[in-house]
């Protein structure tokens, strides 16, 4: 029993917001990148470009939003007191930041020294985090899947940076490792066991929870995240005894298990109760769609190896995974966690509810679907992009804006918070 | 039956009827949308009240924890009564933007604190309460609303 439980431990609203603010910006600068080199950028995933694309995404994008996300999530949903909230953030934000400019600068200056600068940093700054949301997710005494499936996508994250660590050690000092077999184990953890993972996680709470669904099928919220976990493990072991077919075999396994969970999600949207689509849901759906699609690629070009000896055919499947997976559900996530944040905060102040403006003040509805268009328009022109390279340059000027729109979303957001709070704060003192 | 699956359902109960008075007054139908609002409104003080006036009393009394998760359960109603009420005044005045952004910090409001009893709270008061006849008379209450 825990006779101090409060639920009251949400942390003070600069920690999820620094991350969320810096988030979106890393995609601008991917955007940026593709539409300054143009040309056959995407030609295959191998080039300088396209490793430091992927970890503008992943590293700056993804795991920028993703922690402050956390940050907020595990308090306010779970229970979870994630101690000294503000420490932590001051010290894990800065080197993320860093880490992650000193890697995508490594990569497309092929300056070992940077990429070895990187390393430290990151594993300081996601070992500092890990463990503390981890001792936050073990003391809660709340229940359910989430939570088992968050520990899960934790440890994800770190086999991930600890694999991205070596490779980035091994291409600095030219170590002589075995580089494509550990890079497709790195990102199968990257990808599956702490990105896709932690979207499962937060989707078995807040999907039924925005749209009014059915909860997702108990047999499924206990199976999936274990079953990804054995499916990524089997896939290492079989890439590191360099057992090429068996393991483009266990690939075809782990597509399936991506298809299951994008499929079950789209059909408990489809069946839901509240039928209002706002900027969320649509990006939800966007989401599940690519993964389905990824899902289908990948399972083709493990049976039909002739498709996947195209080098664009891995960049398809990249583009599908990042920019249509992950960014579309951290957007729609964006938009939910700001303004409830707000709300939160501002009702705190001691003014009655009446006064407290509501969640749909805090970013105008328009801004918020108006931006989602634009990224979907930005997302078909760079899959398009991958067959197409003359569409590389419009379609990384499309994604360069769309998550500018997004970073001022999210800027506007604050400032509203701000604009609303002074004028609470004034009309408490008037009476 | 454990105690609290009587409250676990009527949870569902309130979000169906949420989301029909929210559909109706989204369509501009704002007489169905009254009526619906009125149940939801009715439903969920009847929730409310089952769990201030049954629940957390005997869970305190168990238990000897008052200032613990059931005073900020109770923290969280009043603010959910403050939203209904901020919500009627917007159906009375027929303010469409008003009603739909007090009923989404409605509903994102009420998802959080039912996922915070039906994960937490609700387990505890199983554990402290099992084999009482509290179970019983919440399910007559909220049977009887
Ligand atoms: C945390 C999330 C991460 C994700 C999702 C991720 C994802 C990926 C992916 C998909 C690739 C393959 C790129 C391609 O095929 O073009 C890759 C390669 C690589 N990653 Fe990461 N990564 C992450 C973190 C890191 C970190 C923290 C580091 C370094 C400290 C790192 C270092 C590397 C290196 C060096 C390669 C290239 C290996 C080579 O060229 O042989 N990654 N990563």
């Amino acid at each position: 029993m825990h006779p101090n439980l409060s639920f009251e431990q949400a942390p003070p609203i600069s920690v999820p917001y620094r991350f969320l603010l810096a988030a979106p910006w890393f995609g601008v600068l991917a955007g940026i990148l593709l539409a300054w080199v143009g040309g056959d950028v995407l030609g295959s995933r191998w080039t300088p470009e396209a490793l430091a694309l992927v970890h503008l995404i992943a590293v700056g994008f993804m795991l920028q939003a993703m922690s402050g996300a956390m940050f907020q999530f595990i308090p306010v949903a779970v229970g979870g007191n994630v101690s000294r909230p503000l420490l932590v953030a001051n010290v894990v934000q800065p080197l993320l930041l860093v880490a992650a400019l000193l890697l995508v600068a490594g990569f497309l200056f092929g300056a070992p020294a940077l990429l070895s600068a990187a390393v430290p940093l990151f594993l300081v700054g996601v070992g500092v985090f890990a463990v503390v949301v981890l001792l936050a997710l073990w003391r809660t005494p709340a229940t359910g899947m989430t939570i088992w499936t968050m520990r899960l996508a934790l440890a994800g994250l770190v086999v991930t940076v600890l694999l991205g660590s070596l490779l980035a050690e091994a291409l600095a000092r030219g170590l002589a490792l075995p580089l494509i077999p550990l890079t497709n184990i790195h990102l199968a953890w990257g990808l599956g066991a702490w990105a896709l993972m932690l979207v499962a996680a937060v989707s078995y709470f807040v999907v039924p929870m925005f749209q009014l669904t059915h909860p997702y099928p108990l047999w499924f919220a206990r199976g999936f995240g274990p079953f990804l976990m054995l499916l990524v493990l089997i896939w290492s072991g079989l890439w590191l005894r360099e057992d090429t077919s068996l393991a483009q075999a266990s690939g075809v396994l782990l597509a399936t298990a991506c298809a299951a969970f994008g499929g079950i999600t789209l059909w408990l949207q489809y069946t839901r109760r509240r039928k209002i689509d706002d900027a969320t849901s649509l990006n939800f759906r966007v989401a599940m769609i690519a993964l389905l699609v990824f899902a289908v690629s990948a399972a083709l070009m493990a049976v039909q190896p002739q498709w996947a000896e195209d080098p664009r055919a891995t960049v398809w499947l990249g583009m599908l995974a990042f920019p249509g997976v992950f960014v579309s559900t951290i957007s729609g996530m964006t938009y939910k966690i700001t303004p409830f944040l707000n709300w939160l905060h501002l009702q705190r102040l001691g003014a009655p509810i009446a006064a407290v403006p509501n969640m749909k003040k805090m970013i105008p509805a328009e801004a918020m679907t108006g931006q989602f268009r634009l990224h979907v328009l930005a997302l078909g022109l760079l899959l398009a992009a991958v067959w197409l390279p003359a569409l590389t340059r419009p379609a990384g000027l499309a994604f360069a804006v769309s998550c500018a729109w997004l970073g001022v979303n999210v800027i506007r957001a604050l400032q509203n918070y701000r604009r609303f709070r002074d004028q609470i704060r004034a009309s408490v003192l008037h009476h | 039956m454990s105690t609290t699956q009587p409250l676990f359902q009527h949870h569902k109960h309130c979000d169906e009827i949420f989301a029909d008075a929210e559909e109706a007054c989204a369509k501009g139908n704002w007489s169905a949308g009254e009526k619906a609002f009125a149940e939801f409104a009715g439903q969920l003080e009847t929730h409310f009240l089952s769990e201030e006036e049954v629940l957390f009393p005997a869970f305190e009394s168990a238990t000897g924890m008052t200032s613990g998760p059931t005073e900020v359960m109770r923290g969280e109603h009043r603010q959910m009564r403050d939203l209904l009420a901020q919500m009627k005044v917007s159906l009375d005045n027929r303010d469409d933007d008003g009603f739909s952004g007090n009923a989404e910090t409605l509903l994102i409001m009420m998802q959080q604190h039912n996922m915070k009893e039906e994960n937490i709270l609700y387990p505890m008061c199983d554990n402290a309460l099992g084999g009482s006849d509290v179970g019983t008379s919440i399910a007559s209450r909220l049977a009887g609303s």
